[in-house]
């Protein structure tokens, strides 16, 4: 199996590893994010700070050295939360800095009383934020666009690097799917008369740096119910936590003649040591980096230049179940190539090639360039050198004629569709045989193009054979294909082309399904379709009339050079325009979520250990038998509770990188994902804080105090 | 044969039984709650309480008619008891002291059966037959409505009905109840069970003295309690008295019963969500912490730790000689893991962690199997919490059958999840915190803490067994165990209805390689995990001062 090659980052952030220095530059945002009015909203994080405080105040009253230490650790712990947070929030700083950059308030030459093909039209200069809904203005090479909008005359060169990070310029044109042009980006030739679609200070820039910053991020709907399950939780553990206080305060009463210990006196076990173990069994470590999840899972996606409008789409990505993809540019290279030249009886295939090769030098269309890469790569051909045709008489393509061909030193060569080739050839006295015909009905049967070859020389006229033209699939299109079939996604090829050649298409990609003949209701209908059956359906698209199915589809990824309408009616946007970048979608989605259920698994399973080195600590003294629930043998009871405090806030430091990066994704069925996961964050959620905490005891017992 | 070894006969026979025994009973479970026809004996009883049975009824009404069903039947059963001296079949009983009443009332209604009185003192034979066994039926078919109701949300598309909860209730009692208990008790009657509605005879007893031995309608009522997984015996000591369970034989076949239609729904449940698979998988979630539950217990019972159990050379005490260490531990961790309460032997005086085991059970939520239809639905509700961690594991919003698990679905299991320990800790925590409810353990130490931790286990999980050792009679905890009781049983039994009814209106999403399997071995061990995991976080610091303190050496 191979995993798919997931896009190096191509965006203007860094790539997906924590960098040191972002720790420190976030500290300030760490601090500040301690205040409980913004707290609160994380419950597992604000009863943590709630357990500060009361610490503190404990500490301050009856000062130890165990006492501050407990306090110091478990502020910090709070702060670690604080700081995830702020990290994943700094990188989006830092990407939305570049963007603002771009979004100068530029002037507007607003245009008067514009008509098409007006030459003269008097303008008036305005600045970039005045201009509403409808207002066209002008703009020239070396000015900036002021808006969004669409260009209504004209065609340019624009660099939209500033938004996308792509230095090589694209063109923008009026009419058609490329119409659409981003405030903030630049003209760099001729001039285009751009009408504004956004309304003042909600233009495309703003909102991608509100999204970056994650100003207006919201809680997505599966982070909702995470976040109740921890509630849940901590409700249970805060529970199980004060309600044992009779519990120990008759169990010391019971055992008058053992010594009061720091942890358990005959007023109970001591606030310090019950805020310590509380805060050791609640979730923190899913509670500190859930938020971090969300926001880097929103930046793995920016830093592949695609923008999602919401954290909602992000995670429906990872629920679909159906992928309407688009053949040309997405499984099939953008134009077909020719694939086998197939002579005629009694024509050698060197022959054909060599009539195919010369009909097709002038032609500069795709398919008439790839006639010459195929004739030099199957039969040797050289190109011809420029003086060797010098009297050529070269006879272009028309809709007329439907054929292309050159005449030189007497003879003439044709290539064009069938009935055309056949029709000149006949003309000229041949006699086309019924082979030909043959190869023909059989190419265009296998879902290819026939382009016939003829000849005349010397007054003989015949057809020399068929090119057969074919689209090319991607390399690499099927085992990605067969990798959604295992992660339960099915594919669905959408296409214009006949049912014939669409079959021989997605035979050949290994999709699931096509849609032949595609209209634009065709495509909304099958997306509700497969909606009503209760699947998740995603889509690309970029044309106006893509719009009410990327409205409709629960993932809607609009291509950046599409229209402003297109772009409205998804909820993502891909700067670089690589409709293939949906399957890395799909997958961002899933291993968003995947981070968050291991790491709630994890934060779970370490309990188990926390309670092993806790409730000896606290019960020990009273009796004895519990000291074998030490199976860690450390040191003093209160080097067991400060190191479990410890690690509970180290090990959300250390799964920062984690939480930012996500947790490794392969794509695999149901079953076998949820075995890796439950191995490496149950089983390890288990083990890894016994030998942490045993390590950190071993560092600890040597301070003052711990014994 | 060794004691262990006829311990693991006794155990292996029962398995087999149960094995064999489910598929027909889930199977007509099936037909009971799908079928569309009622019987004209049904029929007559909606006319007189005048229900329309064709009538669905939404979520809420459905709660709605459960709990007015349990007031009714609380208000009925304290009349009862409060005015038996006026009643046939008194035997010249008194009423029933108030807390009493109360206490004895919310705990027949909620299918708990805990006992603050012994019943050969105290009820006349009447309030048993009309009032206490009626009770044992119809708690039992709510149990099983509501269950049920749980899985038509599962099972439904986009629908907003979950069935018709009168329906459900009188289907219940008259079709698998009623049949299986008449049958239960002629068995039993020729084990040796008593069953008449004679007054007490006198007998002389060997040293002089003159004895009064109640008879009465022991086996018919010996039998519902355990199949409908109630537990209040007839006698105070319960299926330990000779009367209630006369020899071996009938100990097996009390076993039976209590197991029987537990291990039998997921079978429905099954067959109604249109996947057997699924069925299996619930039933092997259950039987695998059942079996080693009744293996650890019956093994700590027959290594018999301790200082004095190692000294007479068997944990005998609080045993009956007739039935042995072995199927006498085998009664207990059935009669714990289900919501029974019924008792052969007394907990009290088993090892320390013997003990801890039948607390265990209890904590666990009684889901395996649990009680009638609440171990269904407790366990379900425990999967769709395990789907939401899992299904979060393979990258996907999780689903269960096909159904989302959204935030709404969480916070309903959420809350089902929380209200028993809850109620456990709080209420242990007020008893152990107070020097007067203190005084009412036998013992010191962490075995009288035991005790109360025992007792609101107990109540709160609706099993309704007793410790023993703790004089619970007293107003305060007949208050604060009833309110245990009721909370432990309708705050849930509310939950698990709105979660019906969000999981109901909801289409489902079709099952594809990337949706989490949960019919796989992987998926029950995963539940297992969960359910072991989380209760032992939950209640180890409460059980480290109790059982743990005690066992532990």
């Amino acid at each position: 199996m191979s995993t798919p090659t997931l896009h190096a980052p191509t965006g203007r952030v860094g790539g997906g590893l924590l960098d040191p220095k972002q720790l420190v530059t976030s500290l300030p945002g760490a601090f500040t994010k301690l205040n409980p009015v913004t707290l609160w909203r994380n419950p597992v994080m604000f009863v943590v700070e709630v357990g500060a405080v009361f610490t503190t105040v404990l500490a301050l009253v009856d000062p130890s050295f165990f006492a501050w230490a407990v306090v110091v650790w478990l502020w910090l712990t709070v702060l670690f939360a604080n700081l995830a947070e702020a990290v994943a929030e700094g990188r989006g700083k830092a990407q939305a800095a570049t963007l603002r950059a771009a979004k100068r308030d530029t002037v507007a030459r607003r245009l008067k009383d514009w008509r098409p093909g007006a030459t003269e039209v008097s303008h008036d200069r305005v600045g970039a934020s005045e201009l509403r809904q409808g207002d066209l203005v002008l703009v020239e090479a070396g000015e900036t666009i002021p808006g969004d909008g669409d260009v209504v005359e004209g065609i340019a060169s624009v660099d939209e690097s500033a938004i996308t990070g792509e230095s090589a310029p694209v063109i923008r044109e009026s009419g058609g799917d490329r119409s659409a042009v981003t405030g903030g980006t630049k003209v760099l030739s001729d001039r285009i008369v751009v009408q504004i679609t956004q309304r003042p200070g909600e233009s495309f820039i703003d909102r991608m740096i509100g999204l970056v910053e994650g100003a207006d991020r919201q809680k997505t709907p599966n982070e909702i119910a995470l976040n109740i399950l921890l509630a849940a939780l901590t409700i249970i553990f805060l529970t199980a936590t004060v309600t044992m206080q009779p519990l120990a305060i008759y169990s010391r009463a019971v055992n008058p003649g053992v010594p009061d210990s720091p942890a358990l006196t005959a007023d109970g076990v001591s606030g310090i040591v019950l805020a310590a173990l509380l805060v050791c069994l609640i979730p923190t470590t899913i509670g500190a980096l859930l938020s971090a999840i969300g926001i880097a899972g929103m930046d793995r996606l920016v830093q592949r230049n695609v923008l999602a409008m919401s954290g909602r789409a992000v995670e429906a990505a990872g629920d679909v179940s159906t992928l309407l993809l688009d053949k040309t540019g997405t499984i099939t290279l953008g134009n077909r190539q020719a694939a086998e030249f197939l002579p005629a009886p009694g024509v050698t295939p060197e022959e054909l090639a060599e009539a195919a090769q010369l009909s097709s030098l002038a032609d500069e269309t795709p398919e008439g360039r790839s006639i010459v890469v195929f004739a030099k790569q199957a039969h040797g051909l050289r190109e011809r050198a420029p003086g060797e045709l010098a009297h050529a008489e070269w006879v272009p393509f028309t809709a007329q004629t439907r054929m292309s061909g050159v005449g030189v030193d007497g003879r003439q060569v044709r290539k064009g569709a069938a009935t055309a080739v056949m029709k000149w050839v006949r003309d000229h006295g041949g006699h086309p045989t019924g082979e030909v015909g043959a190869i023909v009905d059989a190419v265009s049967a296998t879902g290819g193009t026939p382009l016939v070859v003829g000849e005349v020389t010397d007054g003989t006229a015949r057809v020399l054979g068929v090119i057969h033209l074919k689209d090319v699939v991607k390399q690499g299109m099927r085992e990605r294909f067969d990798e959604m079939r295992r992660m339960g996604i099915r594919t669905v090829m959408i296409t214009g082309d006949n049912p014939l050649t669409a079959r021989a298409i997605a035979d050949e990609a290994g999709v699931d399904d096509f849609l032949a003949e595609a209209t634009p209701e065709d495509k909304l209908a099958l997306i509700r379709k497969e909606q009503q059956g209760g699947r998740l359906v995603a889509m690309t698209g970029d044309g106006t009339n893509d719009a009410p199915a990327l409205a409709q589809a629960d993932v809607g990824v609009a291509m950046n050079t599409g229209t402003s309408a297109a772009k409205e009616a998804g909820n993502m946007v891909d700067l670089d325009s690589n409709p293939t970048k949906l399957i890395e979608i799909v997958e961002i989605g899933k291993q968003l979520l995947i981070t968050r259920g291991a790491l709630t698994t994890f934060s779970i399973a370490n309990d188990v250990a926390k309670y092993f080195a806790i409730i000896p600590a606290m019960f020990a003294a009273v009796y004895p038998g519990l000291d074998a629930l030490n199976v860690m043998r450390l040191a003093s009871p209160q080097s067991a509770i400060l190191s479990a405090v410890v690690f509970n806030a180290i090990v959300i430091v250390a799964l920062i990188p984690l939480a930012l990066r996500g947790v490794r994704y392969r794509p695999a069925s149901a079953s076998r994902l949820l075995s890796r996961n439950l191995y490496v964050y149950g089983l390890g959620g288990v083990v890894a804080p016994f030998l942490g905490i045993k390590l950190i005891d071993l560092l600890l017992q040597f301070l003052p105090g711990m014994s | 044969m060794s004691p262990a070894l006829s311990g693991i006969v006794f155990i292996a026979s029962l398995i087999v039984t149960l094995a064999v025994v489910h598929r027909p009973l889930g199977d007509h479970m099936y037909r009971v709650y799908t079928g569309q026809r009622h019987l004209a004996v049904e029929r007559l009883i909606y006319r007189l309480a005048g229900v329309r049975p064709e009538a669905g009824q939404r979520w809420s009404a459905y709660a709605r008619a459960v709990l007015a069903f349990s007031a009714v039947s609380v208000l009925l059963l304290y009349g009862m008891q409060r005015l038996q001296d006026r009643l046939l079949l008194s035997l010249g009983m008194p009423p029933v002291p108030g807390h009493v009443a109360w206490n004895t009332a919310v705990s027949f209604v909620t299918n708990t059966n805990w006992q603050a009185y012994s019943g050969e003192s105290t009820m006349g034979h009447l309030v048993q037959m009309a009032g206490l066994a009626v009770q044992n039926f119809v708690s039992a078919a709510v149990g099983m409505a509501v269950a049920i109701a749980l899985v038509r949300g599962l099972a439904h598309r986009g629908k907003e009905e979950l069935g018709n909860f009168w329906v459900d209730l009188v289907r219940g009692s008259i079709r698998i109840l009623l049949p299986i208990a008449f049958a239960g008790a002629l068995v039993l009657v020729a084990g040796g069970l008593v069953q008449n509605l004679a007054a007490p005879h006198e007998v002389t007893t060997l040293t002089g003295g003159t004895q009064a031995i109640t008879g009465g309608p022991v086996a018919s009522q010996e039998i519902i309690k355990e199949l409908g997984t109630n537990g209040g015996g007839f006698y105070n000591a319960n299926s330990a008295h000779p009367f209630e369970n006369a020899t071996g034989w009938t100990n097996w076949v009390e076993i039976l019963a209590i197991l029987l239609i537990p291990f039998a729904l997921p079978r429905t449940f099954g067959r109604m969500v249109g996947d057997r698979r699924q069925g299996y998988a619930i039933v092997a979630i259950m039987a695998t912490i059942a079996v080693v539950s009744v293996a650890v217990l019956t093994g700590l019972e027959l290594a018999h730790g301790g200082t004095v159990p190692q000294a007479a050379g068997a944990a005998m005490e609080g045993k009956e000689a007739r039935f042995g260490v072995a199927n006498s531990a085998t009664f207990a961790a059935a009669t714990t893991l289900t919501s029974t309460g019924a008792v052969n032997s007394f907990h009290d005086s088993y090892t320390a962690l013997g003990g801890m085991v039948t607390m265990f059970n209890m904590m666990l939520g009684e889901v395996a199997p649990g009680g009638v239809g609440s171990g269904l639905y407790g366990m379900l509700v425990l999967a769709v919490i395990t789907v939401f961690v899992a299904g979060l594991m393979v990258g996907r919003t999780p689903e269960y059958l096909g159904k989302r698990i959204g935030a709404r679905e969480i916070k309903l299991a959420s809350l089902y999840f929380l209200v028993t320990p809850v109620l456990v800790l709080v209420g242990t925590a007020l008893a152990m915190g107070s020097p007067e409810q203190r005084a009412s353990m036998l013992n010191g130490g962490p075995h009288g803490l035991s005790e109360v931790l025992y007792a609101f286990t107990s109540a709160s999980n609706n099993n309704g067994s007793a410790f023993g050792g703790l004089s619970a009679g007293t107003p305060w905890y007949d208050v604060a165990l009833g309110l245990c009781m009721a909370f432990g049983r309708f705050l849930p039994i509310v939950f698990v209805l709105a979660l019906a009814g969000s999981l109901a209106r909801q289409d489902p999403v079709p099952v594809s390689a990337g949706t989490l399997p949960t019919h796989r071995p992987q998926f029950v061990g995963m539940v297992v995990g969960v359910t072991v995991i989380l209760v032992a976080l939950t209640f180890l610091p409460a059980l480290a001062l109790g059982p743990l303190a005690e066992g532990i050496r």
